[in-house]
């Protein structure tokens, strides 16, 4: 036991693993230095996941090693000692909804009263306890339920640290937060990381590792590229560096044409509202037009595109191309040229098990034979086209979307909204989650199809999506405070979506 | 989120997709899932050889004293797959496949003046039918418009429908049925080249739900709505239609089975179709439906009502004590899920 302090928290030595002929990690490598915060950034599809299920102990690589500490990785089995030197914290929770947070802490080894049996009161003092040692501000009776992403996540963290392991894993913990919750846990992990703890931090959000990561690992195409202090790794060579080659950050639409004043609109609402989430919202949307809708989560800016989409009931009038649509019926926006990405493509964006095929051509099952018969021959040349067209990176069309990457079962969902050549495209975070290289070519699809002569309502938290538009909306709680053309400034932008910039409307 | 990647398929924009090689091999897997019941089939066959050579193997033997006692229990799982298949439960279709026959029969045959009755006998088969679909509309009302649990409600309706047999057929069985109505004397004896014609209806019935289901928009909708319901409904599927018309087809053909037990025993009894659900579930999940939804083929479910057939017939064959007959082919099912989740290598939902 030669000092500890040293010795790496975690290595990973040349990890390789493959799931039948799909190769997840060839040379996966990692060194992770006690105390510090550790970035682990890669497109989708590099092997970070696998990488995080092996130094989990919940894969077994086919070869390579781990250590803790300068020791061999306990035997698979034994969940009891690797819980005891890593944690996971995953974006989807791992908490039981339904039981409290202090049951949730103390899950299989709740504190024991008289005659064995449980008791609650020590459950609920053991509980307090943990909390407050980490400064976890959650009352330990809350329903896991009801606790917000971010309360989750310290519990989480809180839980992972009460089982001795002073190393934790964060799966883009910032991916559902908002701004201010984002700077809260950062706060909070600077605090732990005092006290301590060390983190692996994963994110597609660059900017995030700069702020508060010490060391940065990336990962490509399932290997260990490059390990460095984050200050010698600038902003361009970490991009070059995720994707390869020098290739910058999102380009896309820097040289789009502006609309001109007489173009036709596609897209007219008039005092379109969602009941008790927005006020009544005015909006045209001209033929070649992308518009951006930016806001935080609670502005109800989701919401007002599932109600323009016919996913949600309404009031006002919508027209497409001057023709006034159905409320609250997705067949009758479809019909009327309306074409639609959902704001979470594992929700309601795709069905997993069904194929590339089946999935692209959802909208237009009318179309694929007479009378109601779906012919697959033209289903599948249909769907060789989308795939052909959107880039999806696929073995076919008979490939079930459920087993693509991110960015590419979202291209499938990007495929399915133009599936009937509409006249107007309402994307919602047509980009989250997906890597640079695909969220260049989805933008990429918006910019051209717009071009051709759609228009584009495009609801979105990323400033890339939003750089693309010809226009910005801002909403915050329901209304529109603000409106942008071309060159907007971001620091002004992001003041008004948080609600504290000047009103401009 | 899937971090992992196809070797088939590498991430890189300049070179486009292949198109080819595993989609082949992929459709190849499929329709084995589908025939993944053959195996245990023919080696029941070979063992039904064993005890009864003489006979075992002849095609009257397999026809008549084999799949003619699976016919009505291949409909009644045939719906039950459709509304497995699109994402809900169905417990009601056993009751269904006694009451159906019971009402028409009892409007027919029935010592009653009400509505008009006696009917003339041909109503026999549209009567079974409409009622029914009419308790698919209910529970489709129920399960749609008013957003209850398929199980109970289905749970509810079994129950309550099962009461109604009582009533109406008041304990007692109503019998010599094919001397009486022409239709369920067809139903029950007639031959179209020589095979029974309940056969061929089940084939029939599995012939166009293959094609319903794999060929048509509404077909691809149940698969769609049973995978997830919300990706259906932002696609402009209309979901609770797809969910309503799939009960309402389901309450029809258990009716149309129920009819052709009548028929094959002359008679509706005050329990008939009692239990049947559970063997209904079992051939279902054999036959690799899920109970997840949106997984399965019709062709695994009728190979799943096959097997239980074979199985059930073989221990009779083989002198299994009819008191010990039940406990015998519960262990059997069992072994056959097991061997079933083997095969398919995909963990049972």
């Amino acid at each position: 036991m030669v000092d500890d302090e040293s010795r790496p928290v975690v290595e990973a030595i040349g990890i390789a693993k493959r799931f039948g002929p799909t190769v997840a990690l060839a040379d996966g490598s990692l060194t992770v230095l006690p105390g510090e915060t550790h970035a682990l950034v890669g497109r989708n599809g590099a092997g970070k996941s696998t990488l995080v299920g092996v130094l989990t102990g919940l894969l077994k690589p086919d070869a390579g090693q781990v250590r803790f500490a300068g020791r061999p990785a306990p035997p698979l089995g034994d969940r009891v000692a690797w819980r005891r030197q890593v944690a996971c914290v995953y974006q989807k929770p791992s908490v039981v909804g339904e039981l409290s947070v202090a049951e949730n802490l103390f899950l299989d080894r709740q504190p024991r009263g008289r005659f064995g049996l449980l008791s609650r009161s020590r459950l609920r003092r053991a509980a307090t306890d943990l909390l407050e040692s980490w400064s976890v501000p959650v009352d330990p009776a809350t329903p896991a339920k009801e606790l917000t992403v971010e309360q989750r996540q310290l519990v989480e963290i809180a839980g992972a640290l009460s089982h001795g392991a002073r190393f934790v894993i964060l799966d883009e913990p910032t991916a559902q937060l908002e701004a201010r919750a984002i700077a809260r846990l950062f706060d909070r992990l600077t605090g732990l990381q005092q006290q301590g703890v060390t983190f692996l931090f994963i994110s597609h959000h660059l900017p995030e590792i700069y702020e508060i990561c010490q060391r940065v690992t990336v990962f490509r195409d399932a290997r260990h590229i490059v390990t460095a202090p984050v200050a010698e790794l600038d902003h361009a060579r970490l991009v070059e560096a995720m994707i390869g080659d020098a290739h910058g950050l999102v380009q896309v639409g820097q040289d789009r044409p502006p609309v001109p004043d007489e173009a036709e609109p596609v897209l007219t609402l008039d005092a379109v509202g969602v009941p008790d989430v927005t006020e009544p919202i005015d909006l045209t949307i001209r033929r070649g037009e992308i518009v951006g809708v930016a806001g935080s989560a609670a502005s109800g800016k989701r919401q007002f595109a599932e109600a323009v989409v016919g996913l949600r009931p309404r009031t006002g009038q919508v027209r497409v191309a001057g023709v006034t649509v159905k409320p609250a019926s997705v067949p009758a926006a479809l019909r009327a040229g309306i074409g639609y990405l959902p704001a979470d493509r594992n929700a309601d964006g795709f069905v997993p098990g069904l194929s590339v095929a089946e999935n692209a051509t959802m909208t237009v099952a009318d179309r694929l034979g007479p009378a109601g018969v779906v012919l697959p021959k033209r289903r599948d040349a249909r769907g060789r086209q989308a795939i052909a067209d959107l880039d999806v990176h696929t073995a076919g069309p008979h490939q079930p979307v459920g087993e693509l990457s991110g960015g590419n079962a979202q291209k499938v969902v990007m495929a399915r909204a133009l599936a009937r050549d509409p006249r107007i495209l309402v994307l919602v975070h047509p980009t989250v989650g997906v890597d640079v290289r695909s969220k260049e070519s989805l933008l990429g699809v918006v910019d051209a199809e717009t071009r051709a002569g759609r228009g584009a309502l495009l609801v979105s938290d990323e400033l890339d999506d939003l750089r693309v538009c010809d226009r910005v909306v801002v909403m915050v709680a329901g209304r529109v405070v603000a409106e942008h053309g071309r060159g907007w400034d971001e620091a002004t932008l992001v003041a008004e979506i948080e609600g504290i910039g000047e009103k401009h409307v | 989120m899937s971090e992992t990647l196809a070797v088939g398929a590498p991430e890189s924009p300049q070179r486009p997709p292949r198109p080819t090689g595993r989609p082949s091999n992929r459709l190849r897997l499929a329709r084995l899932r589908d025939l993944a019941l053959v195996p245990p089939i023919i080696a029941l066959l070979i063992y039904g050889y064993t005890l009864k050579p003489d006979v075992f193997l002849t095609k009257s033997y397999l026809v008549d004293t084999v799949l003619k006692y699976q016919t009505e229990l291949a409909l009644v799982v045939l719906a039950e797959a459709l509304v497995l298949i699109v994402g809900k439960f169905d417990l009601s279709l056993e009751s269904v496949v006694g009451i159906a026959p019971a009402v028409a029969v009892f409007l027919v045959v029935g010592q009653t003046s009400m509505l008009g009755a006696p009917w003339p006998t041909w109503t026999v088969l549209p009567v079974a039918l409409a009622f029914g679909a009419l308790i698919g509309v209910f529970n489709g009302l129920l399960v749609v418009r008013f957003k209850l649990s398929a199980f109970i409600v289905t749970l509810a309706m079994l129950i309550a429908l099962r009461g109604l047999q009582l009533a109406i057929v008041g304990g007692a069985t109503i019998s010599n049925l094919a001397n009486r109505i022409p239709t369920i004397d067809n139903l029950g004896s007639l031959r179209i080249l020589t095979i029974p014609l309940s056969i061929w209806i089940v084939v029939l019935a599995f012939a166009v739900g293959v094609v319903v289901l794999g060929y048509t928009r509404f077909g691809r909708s149940i698969y769609a709505v049973g995978g997830n319901p919300d990706a259906a409904r932002a696609a402009g599927i209309r979901v609770e239609r797809v969910i309503w018309v799939t009960f309402i087809v389901a309450g029809a053909l258990a009716a149309l089975a129920g009819l052709m037990l009548s028929a094959r025993l002359g008679s509706v009894a005050a329990n008939q179709g009692n239990g049947m659900i559970f063997t209904v579930f079992a051939a279902a999940v054999i036959g690799g439906i899920s109970l997840d939804g949106g997984k399965g083929s019709l062709v695994g479910a009728l190979t799943g009502v096959v097997l239980l057939g074979l199985i059930q017939n073989v221990l009779t064959l083989a002198q299994v004590k009819p008191d010990q007959i039940q406990a015998v082919n519960g262990l059997v099912i069992l072994v056959a899920l097991v061997l079933a989740r083997l095969t398919s290598g995909k963990a049972q939902d």
